[in-house]
C-alpha cells in the first residue's frame, strides 16, 4: 500500500507544556482516518505541524516516500484548519485564483470546485459578506482545487448549524466516496464514526490507539436481553463461561461476551433451558463508548 | 520570481484601500512637477522654477529627495500588506497551500523591489520632462550627469520599504508597525542626543548615528537647498558658509545595502521561528 504521511516521535513543547508527546503514525492511501481527542490533547497542533505552520521540538515526519520539501508536498495536499482564512476585501474567486497560483494549478478547475459546494451563484460575493458555513464550504472548494492526494479537514463542522454540519459531511462523504484519502480531526466522536474507517486517538499528547476503527478494543460485543424471570437469566448467564460483566438496567440485562457468540446460539441455548426472551440484541460499543473506556484505562 | 510577484499583485490590487494608496503615490510623485508653478510674492511674483531647481543636473537630486518624502505615505502599504496577513490569518492559510516561507517573504520583497524600481523610473520621467522645460543647460553630457542621485533613491527605497516588512511581520499589528517606526526615528534621534551630549563627542555621536537604518538612509541623499545658487549668495551675505558635502558615497551605499539585508532575512528568521 502507499503511504501518503509517515509521522515518527513527533513532539512539540510550548514552555512547560507538552502538547504532542512522541506521537508515531502512518496514512496509508484511500482510507479515512480520524484524529480523535479531547479539546487540547494535540489534534491541531499535529496537524499544524505536518503543515508546515508550527515548529516541531523532535521527531520528523515525510511526506510521500520523503523525497520531497514539504511545501512542494502541502501543493498535493488540501487542507483547511480551524477557521476558514481568506482575504476579506477579495470575492470567491480571486481567493481561488490565488489559491490556484500558489499551488501551481491552472484555475479551470474552480467553477467545478464550487459547484461541488454549492457557491457557484455566490462566486462574486466578498468572502466578508460569507456566513460561516459558506467559508467553510470555500475552504473545501479551496483545499479541493488541486484534486489532492489527501484532504486534512481540522474540525470542520465546529461553530456550524445543523444544516452546515450536514452540508459539510455530505460533501466529506462526497469526497470520500471518490476515493481520496482524508485526515479528519475531531472531538465529536459520532463525525468520525460515520465516515472514518481509521482512528488515531489522543489524550494530553499521547497516542492511546492507533489503527482500525473496528479493533480499537478487544471486545466481543454484548447482548442486550430482557425476559420475564429476569433472576433467573442472570444465575443462567452467570454460570456460563461465555461471559464476563453482566448489568442490570431499567429491567433490561447486559451480558458482556468474553469469547466469539452468535444471537443465534444464545438463543437457542436459553430456549432450551425453557426461557423465551422478549427482547435481544447483539451491539458492539459505540465509538463513544469504546473512546470512553480507552481513555479511563489509561 | 514572477509568480511570486503575480501573488503579491493579485493581494494588493484587489484591495481597494491599497489600490487607491498605491495609485495616489505615484500620482503624487508626478505632482512633483507642480513645484513648477508655485510662485513667491516677492515684488512680481519669483517662480520656483526660475530659481534653477530644475537645472540639469541639480533636478536629479532635488526631484529624487523631494519623492523620497513621499516614501512615508507609501510605507502604510508595505506595512499593511505584511500585517494584515497576520490580521486576516492568511499567512497561516497560504503556508498551507504550499507556498514555503522563504517564498513568503520572497514575494514581499520583490513587490518592494518592483514597487521602488517603478518609482525611480518616474522620477526619471518626470524630472526628464522638468529639466527639458525649465533647465538652462540641455547639453546631453550635463543631462545625463549626477545620475547617482537615482541609484540612491532606488535604494533609500528599498531600504526603508525592507524596514516596513520587517516592522510588520515584527509588530503584526500596521497601525502599531507605522507607531513603531516613527518611535524608532525619534529613538534613533535621541540616542544621537545622549550620545553627544554625555558619553562622546558630538562629532562621534554624529559618526554613529550615521550607522543607524534611518539616518543611513536619510544619509543617501542630503537636502538639496542650500546646494542652490541663490540660497549660498544669501547665505554668503550673511556672513555663513554652507559648506556641505552632499555626494551620495558608496560607505553610506553599503550601509544602507546590510541594513536592507538584514531586515529581509531578520523577517525570514521570525517567521521561520514562530509557530502559526
Amino acid at each position: 500500500m502507499e503511504t501518503i504521511l509517515t509521522v515518527n516521535n513527533l513532539t512539540k513543547k510550548f514552555g512547560y507544556l507538552t502538547a504532542v508527546k512522541n506521537l508515531s503514525f502512518t496514512i496509508e492511501k484511500g482510507n479515512v482516518y480520524g484524529i480523535l481527542g479531547p479539546n487540547g490533547s494535540g489534534k491541531s497542533t499535529t496537524l499544524g505541524i505536518i503543515l508546515n505552520v508550527v515548529n516541531r521540538t523532535a521527531g520528523d515526519f515525510n511526506w510521500f516516500d520523503g523525497t520531497t520539501s514539504t511545501h512542494e508536498a502541502l501543493k498535493k495536499v488540501g487542507a483547511i484548519i480551524e477557521r476558514p482564512n481568506f482575504y476579506p476585501y477579495m470575492t470567491a474567486i480571486q481567493n481561488l485564483k490565488l489559491v490556484c497560483k500558489i499551488k501551481e494549478v491552472p484555475d479551470t478547475k474552480i467553477q467545478e470546485k464550487l459547484e461541488l459546494v454549492g457557491l457557484w451563484e455566490r462566486r462574486n460575493s466578498k468572502f466578508r459578506t460569507y456566513s460561516l458555513g459558506m467559508k467553510q464550504r470555500l475552504a473545501i472548494a479551496s483545499a479541493l482545487l488541486n484534486d489532492p492526494e489527501i484532504l486534512i479537514l481540522d474540525e470542520p463542522t465546529n461553530g456550524l448549524d445543523p444544516q452546515g454540519i450536514h452540508q459539510i459531511r455530505e460533501i466529506i462523504k462526497k469526497i470520500a466516496g471518490k476515493g481520496t484519502t482524508i485526515l479528519l480531526a475531531s472531538h465529536l466522536l459520532d463525525e468520525v464514526e460515520k465516515v472514518c474507517s481509521h482512528v488515531v486517538i489522543l489524550r494530553k499528547g499521547e497516542k492511546l490507539y492507533s489503527g482500525p476503527v473496528d479493533g480499537m478494543l478487544a471486545s466481543h460485543g454484548f447482548f442486550e436481553l430482557r425476559t420475564k424471570d429476569m433472576e433467573k437469566l442472570e444465575a443462567l448467564l452467570e454460570k456460563n463461561a461465555s461471559f464476563g460483566k453482566l448489568t442490570k438496567e431499567n429491567g433490561m440485562l447486559t451480558a458482556f461476551l468474553k469469547e466469539e457468540m452468535n444471537a443465534e446460539e444464545l438463543n437457542k441455548m436459553l430456549f432450551d433451558q425453557g426461557m423465551v426472551l422478549s427482547h435481544l440484541v447483539k451491539r458492539k460499543e459505540s465509538l463513544e463508548e469504546q473512546f470512553l473506556t480507552l481513555t479511563k484505562n489509561k | 520570481m514572477v509568480r511570486l510577484l503575480q501573488i503579491e499583485f493579485i493581494k494588493l490590487w484587489n484591495n481597494r484601500a491599497s489600490k487607491i494608496l498605491i495609485l495616489s503615490y505615484f500620482i503624487l510623485i508626478c505632482c512633483i512637477a507642480l513645484i513648477a508653478a508655485i510662485k513667491f510674492p516677492f515684488g512680481e511674483g519669483i517662480l520656483l522654477a526660475d530659481l534653477g531647481i530644475f537645472n540639469f543636473p541639480y533636478i536629479w537630486h532635488h526631484n529624487s529627495f523631494i519623492a523620497a518624502i513621499l516614501k512615508l505615505f507609501f510605507a502604510i502599504v508595505v506595512v499593511s500588506m505584511m500585517a494584515n496577513e497576520y490580521s486576516n490569518k492568511t499567512i497561516k492559510q497560504n503556508l498551507i497551500d504550499g507556498l514555503s516561507k522563504k517564498e513568503f517573504v520572497l514575494s514581499k520583497f520583490l513587490t518592494v523591489i518592483s514597487f521602488s524600481l517603478i518609482s525611480t523610473v518616474f522620477v526619471f520621467v518626470v524630472s526628464m520632462i522638468l529639466g527639458l522645460i525649465y533647465s538652462d543647460y540641455n547639453e546631453v553630457s550635463i543631462i545625463f550627469s549626477d545620475m547617482e542621485f537615482l541609484l540612491a533613491f532606488f535604494i533609500k527605497l528599498v531600504g526603508f520599504f525592507s524596514f516596513c516588512l520587517f516592522l510588520g511581520i515584527f509588530v503584526k499589528r500596521s497601525a502599531f508597525a507605522l507607531g513603531f517606526l516613527i518611535l524608532w526615528a525619534v529613538f534613533e534621534q535621541i540616542l544621537f542626543g545622549i550620545l553627544g551630549w554625555q558619553i562622546t563627542s558630538w562629532e562621534t555621536a554624529s559618526k554613529i548615528k550615521s550607522f543607524l537604518p534611518l539616518e543611513s538612509m536619510a544619509n543617501l541623499i542630503n537636502e538639496p537647498y542650500t546646494r542652490l545658487s541663490a540660497v549660498q549668495n544669501v547665505a554668503n551675505q550673511i556672513g555663513e558658509n554652507l559648506n556641505f558635502d552632499y555626494a551620495v558615497h558608496w560607505h553610506e551605499f553599503l550601509i544602507v545595502l546590510f541594513w536592507t539585508a538584514l531586515f529581509v532575512y531578520l523577517s525570514y528568521v521570525l517567521l521561520k521561528k514562530r509557530d502559526l
